[in-house]
């Protein structure tokens, strides 16, 4: 059974369709994330999660329960937000006790449980401090102690660490999940980066234009993309055009002067998906020219130009000699690595 | 840097405010020191102002209690239009902060246009309304039998506040205003996910964070109206005198001037000491929200 459900979800603002025919079934624990560029209806599903938002139709249950008809001060919710909202007039702990005062809990306990979820955020002896004179990332750990301290049902966090600088949102991204895992909270992030999607969750569910385009785990999202938004989404992509025969048997997929054994399924017109690091340079495969070669470290990028269009291609930096820009090479892959998907348009 | 130079770039500032600071001075500081000089000055029926030094002035308004009386009518009336003020323009502050777009806009017009009016007009406007047998709306009530007299208004305490907070109240709503663009727009959000009502968050998240807002608003209300002349000359007239009308009348029609500018000079004092004070009192208390 669900702990956490949406079916059919859909919010509308007038005319505009902002959420559309959502549905999720989000396990206990699980680490969820709604992931899409601004505009694609993630936060606004998070809204009408928390009750800040009706959906216009469909339905929201937690535990069985139609959430939507409980009021949002009711749901025992707890919320990240994006500029954190803290009250910037109460010291972290009185920010941190204010969950708790609301659900009368007796002042000894409450003053205990405000120090230990203080401690788990790593801010054990700030509890006098206002939230003015602390860092974003300090602000950051009031808020989720904030937000934690309740005991919610299920933890929404709204694009929580897109305030911070890269190496602390890094560093806050690890200790998130370890949170998370101690404590077992069932938790929903929204979030338009894909590194901290895929590095956060059990399972992304991939959006745009208020529409799910995938859900699924973090490698499945990336290595079987289910639409072209979504691979070219998550990280970088290949997208060539190429055409299955299916005159010989079993069939023959053909991109250029490349060729596989078809895969079952799709026919005619279709678009091989295939990402840059799983590209290698063979004798035979899809001829192209190098045009750049970038050197980054621990990886060479490359920008080819082939018979199929522009091409990516990333190589491990192993030692090995690399071919030189303006060199003519062929491009091969593993047929498991590719997604092949029927061309739209064609 | 040679010291020279380092002269002349300290020098630079005076320099480049010296066109101010002059216009400051002359039409300032020095009228303001003639006014609290003319405070101890002898004044006489018929021998008019003689320059002498003093204590006349202070002594009558220390001792006679007619005094006494005026000021603590001025303060009070201040301090009531301030509270009036205050109650209704912190709550309309955040009603119009709700509102959304097109209405926002069309309600600050409403609020701020009378700023645009004299404050002359708008408070004739009272008296027009209220003015004895003869105001519009005494007229109604008592020909549809809801009243018998006039209900008092014009040369009342009461008459005086209810003018004053309609003039004054722009300033309110302005002061909570800007106070409430602030604070964060998710943090109704925040505190409902939590479990509080709407009248906790009002109490406890709203509040205190506009209350900076509410007290400086209460400091430009209290200081223009214990200062204001044209209300209370006109709803309060001869009948009800607050410093500043008297101030006037001591000057063109006693012709006692020195005794009008002690009482200016007094009013004046006593402002700059309660704005300062309580300025320094609110931003002590609500260091953290300023911040």
């Amino acid at each position: 059974m669900a702990f956490l459900e949406l079916d059919r979800v859909a919010k509308q603002f007038g005319a505009t369709t902002v959420v559309d025919d959502f549905s999720l079934a989000v396990g206990k624990g699980e680490f969820i994330s709604f992931l899409g560029p601004s505009g694609c209806g993630k936060t606004t599903t998070l809204q009408m999660i928390a009750g800040f938002l009706d959906p216009t139709s469909g339905a929201i249950r937690l535990e069985d329960k139609d959430l939507t008809a409980i009021h949002p001060a009711k749901r025992g919710l707890g919320i990240v937000f994006q500029s954190y909202a803290l009250f910037p007039h109460m010291t972290a702990a009185e920010n941190v006790a204010f969950g708790l005062e609301m659900r009368n809990v007796p002042r000894n306990e409450r003053g205990e449980r405000v120090r230990s979820a203080l401690a788990m955020v790593g801010l054990a002896g700030y509890e006098d401090r206002h939230p003015r004179r602390m860092s974003g990332g300090q602000q950051q750990r009031v808020a989720l102690a904030r937000a934690l301290v309740i005991k919610p049902s299920v933890l929404l966090l709204d694009e929580p660490l897109s305030n911070l600088d890269a190496k602390l949102r890094e560093e806050m991204q690890i200790e998130l999940r370890q949170i998370q895992r101690t404590i077992g909270t069932t938790t929903i992030l929204v979030t338009h980066d894909q590194n901290e999607a895929m590095s956060l969750s059990d399972r992304i569910v991939v959006m745009s234009q208020g529409k799910i385009e995938q859900i699924g785990t973090p490698q499945e999202t990336y290595e079987r993309p289910a639409s072209a938004f979504v691979s070219q989404f998550l990280g970088k992509t290949n997208d060539f055009a190429g055409t299955i025969d299916r005159t010989v048997a079993p069939g023959q997929l053909v991109a250029g002067s490349w060729s596989a054994p078809a895969p079952a399924g799709v026919s005619g017109p279709v678009t091989v998906s295939i990402r840059p690091e799983r590209i290698g340079f063979g004798d035979a495969g899809l001829s192209a020219k190098i045009v750049t070669r970038i050197f980054q470290g621990n990886h060479w990028l490359f920008q080819c130009d082939s018979e199929c269009g522009p091409a990516i291609v990333i190589r491990q930096n192993d030692g090995k000699a690399q071919p030189a820009e303006g060199e003519a090479v062929r491009l091969a892959w593993r047929p498991e690595d590719m997604s092949v998907r029927a061309r739209a348009g064609a | 840097m040679s010291a020279a130079a380092e002269e002349r770039g300290a020098r630079a500032p005076w320099a480049l405010t010296a066109p101010a600071l002059m216009l400051f001075v002359g039409v300032l500081l020095i009228p303001l020191a003639m006014t609290v000089m003319l405070s101890f000055h002898d004044w006489g029926q018929y021998k008019g102002i003689e320059p002498v030094f003093i204590l006349k002035n202070w002594r009558e308004i220390a001792t006679d209690p007619y005094y006494a009386e005026m000021f603590w009518r001025t303060f009070r009336i201040a301090i009531l239009t301030t509270l009036l003020t205050a109650l209704l323009g912190a709550p309309e502050a955040y009603i119009l902060n709700r509102m959304s777009g097109r209405w926002k806009s069309f309600f600050l017009l409403v609020i701020l246009g009378p700023l645009l009016i004299s404050v002359v007009a708008r408070t004739l406007g009272w008296a027009l309304l209220f003015g004895g047998n003869n105001g519009l709306v005494n007229k109604l009530l008592m020909s549809l039998g809801a009243i018998r007299s006039p209900i008092p208004f014009m040369f009342t305490e009461t008459g005086m506040v209810v003018a004053l907070a309609h003039v004054m109240m722009p300033f309110m709503v302005l002061s909570v205003w800007a106070a409430l663009q602030r604070l964060d727009p998710q943090i109704e959000n925040a505190a409902m996910s939590l479990g509080a009502g709407p009248v906790t968050i009002i109490r406890r998240i709203i509040m205190p964070q506009i209350m900076p807002g509410v007290l400086s608003g209460a400091i430009i209300v209290f200081s223009l109206s214990a200062s204001a002349f044209a209300t209370p000359a006109i709803i309060g007239g001869r009948r009800l005198k607050v410093a500043a009308t008297l101030a006037y009348d001591e000057f063109l029609n006693t012709l006692n001037w020195p005794l009008g500018a002690a009482v200016a000079t007094l009013l004046l004092v006593a402002l700059v000491l309660i704005v300062v004070g309580s300025n320094a009192l609110i931003e002590r208390r609500y260091a953290e929200v300023f911040r």
